[in-house]
């Protein structure tokens, strides 16, 4: 369990979460990005870049 | 001896954590992540790695780790030509262009005059996109000469040089679905329709996928504009018309988490697959 760093609610992360993955706030829909899991740590993910893409 | 995997990536999503969980349970597989946002190289940089699974997303640090580790002599997936002509809709026009490949009919103007000169010859509608970029972004269907003129004064105010490229698509009335197919080497493992209300089908704009069969006829225009663009990992984007396929697009680092669930395959296992493969047919060339 965490707080999101944009609303401040609970997050509850999936039990297989890894480090970097990327997870959403189903409360205020911002993107989080889980960047160190021993102790866990979450910020804000990046913002989306122009040349990103697939 | 294992195989030392390494997957550059600094965005880790469904995809690049299912491919990292496939990495993990192969035993004949060394997993080396290696995360951009960490990564310094210097030119002559050689990373103990026997292939590099190119899984990022920020297209421009891509080609320019790509170009470096290739050159030093990693077999990259994708290698840097193919990313490079995949990341730019002009460099992909023309790579099916030449290779014989069916695609849509497209213009490149560098001025707002020429570009609202050739929609004019086009006639309307016609699609603008911008040369780089996923996911339908920034892309417009221009339905007449007012519309034209008020994107392209937009376009003018965005930072990006890219901008001042316009590659100018022809409109192709299709059903309300276009098709993706993935390719890996000689062989499409699988395709979805991507079904919208919207004429933009892409699964990030909200497009429904269900399986597509791979037939005959599609797995032949695939692999021809795999070949087209250099070969490799890949997703071929087709579109339907009444004198068959037509190829507009191709993506060198495919997503496929909203299309995966639609298909019986396991997309990420293929795509370690194929990593195995591309690294075991490297290595018996070396020695």
């Amino acid at each position: 369990m965490t707080t999101c760093k944009e609303c401040g609610s609970e997050i509850t992360l999936p039990d297989d979460v890894v480090e970097n993955e990327i997870i959403d706030c189903e409360a205020c829909g911002v993107e989080l990005e889980v960047v160190k899991l021993d102790p866990l740590e979450i910020d804000l993910a990046p913002e989306e870049q122009e040349d990103w893409g697939e | 001896m294992k195989i030392r995997l390494g997957i550059l990536f600094s965005r880790l999503r469904l995809e690049e954590k299912l491919i990292i969980e496939e990495a993990k349970r192969r035993q004949g597989v060394e997993l080396i992540p290696l995360d951009s946002r960490k990564l310094v190289l210097r030119p002559d940089e050689r990373p103990e790695l026997d292939i590099l699974l190119d899984r990022e997303i920020s297209q421009s640090r891509a080609l320019h780790v790509l170009q470096i580790l290739q050159n030093s002599g990693v077999e990259c997936i994708n290698r840097y030509d193919m990313v490079r002509i995949c990341g730019d809709k002009v460099f992909t026009s023309k790579a099916l262009h030449d290779a014989g490949v069916p695609t849509p009919e497209v213009k490149v103007a560098f001025t707002r005059e020429s570009a609202l000169s050739v929609m004019e010859k086009m006639g309307y509608p016609v699609v603008l996109k911008p040369v780089d970029g996923s996911w339908g972004r920034l892309i417009a269907k221009i339905e007449s000469r007012n519309a034209a003129e008020a994107i392209l004064e937009h376009k003018s105010y965005l930072s990006s040089y890219y901008h001042s490229i316009f590659y100018i698509q022809e409109y192709i009335h299709k059903p309300d679905r276009d098709i993706r197919a993935y390719v890996l080497g000689d062989e499409t493992i699988c395709a979805t329709y991507r079904t919208s209300q919207s004429w933009l089908t892409n699964v990030a704009r909200g497009g429904k996928a269900i399986e597509c069969p791979v037939t005959p006829e599609l797995h032949e225009i695939c692999i021809q504009a795999a070949g087209a663009v250099g070969g490799g990992s890949m997703a071929v984007d087709l579109m339907e018309t009444p004198d068959g396929y037509t190829v507009h697009e191709i993506n060198c680092a495919m997503e496929f988490k909203g299309n995966m669930r639609a298909v019986d395959v396991n997309i990420p296992q293929r795509i370690l697959d194929y990593c195995v493969e591309r690294a075991m047919l490297k290595m018996e060339a070396m020695n």
